[in-house]
């Protein structure tokens, strides 16, 4: 099959989850956007790796994965705190900082 | 004998800097500390005097370098002194007189609380008008030009709980800034034409500098000359002056200030022999201002004003004779010593009166004091008698050769300037004659005082009345002394320069036609005021006589020209800054203010918009690189 379609898969994938994260409120579902488009990116590196025929890509998609592990273990953190402390997961409601 | 020039300077100033310095616990003795020093002074001069009469005529100048002032590169300025025939003689007479009115200010201020403080300053006048004459180059010329003016403006303006006197006094400074501008511009453009400003080199290489650049200095002198000498169009500080006890109008009057100008136009003689036309400027600035003088004189009833009228149409004479080149130089600083003189014994006799009279000026107020006051009448008198040029007295020697090297000027002009120094030698006559019978002769004006005290008139103590002897000496004699063996042309010439002067028809006709005006303005004085009774009052006059008694208008004339305008220049420019410049300022911080508000709203804390300016940022950058690589 033409490696292209991965590209467009992966554009897809990153437009859907770049949509979630603008218009969704639940800090869950954005949270679930935002690892839809870091997939979505090491998605279109293996395809590019493998385009390319080297292993670069690869390698930079394991890096993307350790860097959206840690990502999710302080992510989900936050939300968990903002959750106990206001009592709804709705990103709009976090504008405190806001003067 | 030349380390003794620097003590000249410095025993005065030390006096000032022990008496404002010292405190209350001088209050007691701080008089005679300041007039003992002033003396001691008198006393070097007369030292170096009589140790330069002992040289012949070229190897008179004495040199002395204290230190080196400022030194930066190949810039040098020394405080060095230069003590030749020229600043002797001006040593004598401002350490002299000076110490006359030392002492005589010691009876004078003798009530006043600020005794110590007068004789601080007066010697601090003294330390700058010697300064000024003896420094040996112009820079620090300039210094003892500014400390003239500093002293002379504390005390003008010693009496400064009076509003007038304050204002005086700080007229008198500001028109004499004018004047100080002029000289320090003649000093930047000697260095850059001649690169030194020491006497010696610069008169000394004026033959190889251009008639342009001559002229431009020689104007500027003037322009000083014209502000520390009151001279027309700076005249106007004289006048107001008068507000300064009466010891200070003699000084500056007789000794120091006004004698400033002169010297320094005679001091550069070289520089106005080379430029005619600041030659003609001088002139005219001379013949103009003793008419001026010569007609405020006629119409004040201030005794002091009418006097100080006097002054500046007599240092009128001396700066057209300075003007008249060689020919006047000798004369100029002749008619200086004598109006030296019979002008500080004037001062000193119109305080001497107004002591007697409960500190009365007007002279319509006085009358028949000649009986009361027999010392002051007489040296009064004498100096009288010497100012209108009586034959015999110093006044006579002095400005009779004045107005002969006037005439000797030759063609037109000499006509021109003869004729005005004639006229002004009769008007002379007549408004020192009216002096004398307002106040001497008639019958009693006298009036209480504000607070009810009837005048007694009574002579003043012995500290007043022996310096007025002393100057009356010196007013009969000293022109005789002077003309004897043309002793002071010949003192001077080595110095100054000197041609004889020759009057187209004659020294005997100048001499004789400045008798016979002299005698029609006496006569005609006394037609008004001695035959008739002078009225208390001032009556309303001819619109001449108006315009005299308001100084012939020239603070009006000042207003019109320069105050208002000034004004309006200032109001103008307060304009332009609160609404161009501060306009452009607070507009600037508005706009960027309004910017600001509008930008806050962008920050309007949901991480969603900012997710949303992120992205769109990333497209732009993405687009833009594209684009980039797509051009490229």
């Amino acid at each position: 099959m033409n490696p292209v379609n991965y590209l467009y898969l992966s554009a897809l994938l990153f437009t859907i989850g770049a949509a979630g994260v603008l218009i969704r409120r639940n800090a869950i579902i954005v949270f679930m956007c935002v690892e839809l488009m870091l997939n979505a990116a090491n998605l279109a590196f293996v395809t590019f790796s493998r385009m390319h025929g080297n292993l670069d890509g690869q390698i930079i998609a394991f890096f993307t994965m350790v860097v959206a592990a840690a990502e999710v273990v302080v992510g989900l953190a936050i939300i968990v705190t903002i959750f106990r402390s206001r009592h709804s997961a709705s990103v709009d409601d976090a504008s405190l900082m806001k003067l | 004998m030349d380390y003794l020039i620097g003590w000249l300077v410095l025993l005065p100033l030390l006096g000032a800097g022990v008496l404002l310095t010292g405190g209350r616990r001088l209050d007691r003795t701080g008089h005679w500390i300041g007039t003992v020093l002033a003396g001691s002074s008198f006393v070097v001069a007369a030292v170096l005097f009589f140790d330069m009469l002992g040289r012949s005529g070229e190897d008179r100048a004495l040199h002395s370098t204290a230190f080196t002032w400022i030194s930066v590169g190949s810039f040098k300025a020394d405080v060095a002194f230069q003590l030749d025939q020229l600043s002797m003689t001006f040593a004598l007479l401002i350490t002299g007189v000076g110490t006359l009115i030392h002492i005589y200010s010691i009876g004078y201020m003798e009530h006043d609380e600020r005794r110590r403080r007068f004789f601080g300053y007066l010697n601090l006048f003294l330390a700058a008008m010697l300064l000024l004459v003896l420094a040996d180059n112009y820079l620090l010329l300039y210094v003892g030009w500014e400390g003239v003016g500093l002293a002379s403006y504390l005390l003008i303006g010693f009496w400064q709980h009076k509003p007038s006197a304050a204002t005086a006094a700080k007229k008198a400074f500001i028109v004499n800034r004018v004047g100080d501008v002029g000289l320090s511009i003649a000093i930047m453009l000697m260095f850059t034409t001649f690169g030194t400003f020491t006497f010696g080199p610069v008169l000394g290489a004026v033959d190889g500098a251009g008639e342009g650049v001559l002229t431009g200095i020689g104007l500027m002198l003037l322009l000083a000359a014209c502000g520390k000498s009151a001279q027309v169009p700076l005249q106007s500080w004289l006048g107001d002056a008068m507000e300064g006890p009466t010891p200070v109008s003699a000084l500056i009057h007789a000794a120091t200030m006004v004698t400033a100008g002169v010297y320094l136009i005679t001091r550069s003689g070289a520089i106005f022999d080379a430029a005619p036309t600041a030659q003609v400027a001088v002139v005219t600035v001379g013949a103009v201002t003793l008419l001026f003088g010569a007609i405020v004189g006629c119409a004040k009833d201030d005794i002091k004003k009418a006097l100080a009228g006097s002054t500046m149409s007599q240092i009128g004479y001396m700066v057209m004779a300075a003007g008249l080149g060689p020919i006047g130089y000798v004369f100029a600083i002749m008619h200086l010593v004598t109006h030296g003189f019979f002008k500080a014994g004037l001062f000193l006799g119109a305080g001497s009166v107004m002591h007697g009279m409960n500190d009365e000026v007007d002279m319509r107020k006085y009358g028949a004091l000649r009986k009361y006051m027999p010392v002051t009448f007489v040296t009064f008198g004498l100096g009288y008698l010497a100012i209108i040029g009586f034959p015999g007295l110093s006044g006579f020697f002095s400005k009779d050769k004045i107005i002969e090297a006037a005439f000797a000027k030759g063609g037109t002009e000499g006509w021109i300037l003869g004729g005005a120094a004639l006229l002004g030698a009769g008007i002379t006559a007549f408004y020192m004659t009216r002096v004398m019978l307002m106040t001497f002769f008639g019958e009693k004006r006298w009036e209480p005082d504000a607070e009810g005290h009837e005048p007694h008139p009574h002579e003043s103590p012995k500290s007043m009345t022996i310096p007025m002897v002393v100057l009356a000496f010196g007013s009969v004699f000293a022109g005789f002394l002077f003309s004897w063996n043309e002793a002071f042309v010949k003192w001077l010439e080595p110095v100054t320069s000197f041609e004889e002067a020759h009057p187209p028809m004659g020294a005997a006709a100048v001499t004789g036609a400045t008798m016979v005006v002299m005698l029609l303005g006496v006569g005609l004085a006394w037609a008004m005021y001695g035959r008739r009774p002078v009225p208390s009052v001032a009556p309303r006059a001819s619109w001449l006589t108006r315009a005299a008694r308001r100084d012939l208008l020239q603070d009006d004339f000042n207003h019109v020209a320069l105050v208002l305008p000034g004004e309006y220049l200032t109001r103008g420019l307060v304009y332009v800054d609160h609404k161009g410049v501060d306009g452009v300022v607070n507009g600037t911080a508005a706009a960027v203010g309004g910017l600001s508000g509008r930008m806050r709203r962008l920050q309007n804390g949901y991480v969603r918009s900012y997710a949303v300016s992120m992205l769109a940022g990333t497209a732009v950058l993405v687009a833009a690189t594209l684009l980039m690589r797509g051009v490229a």
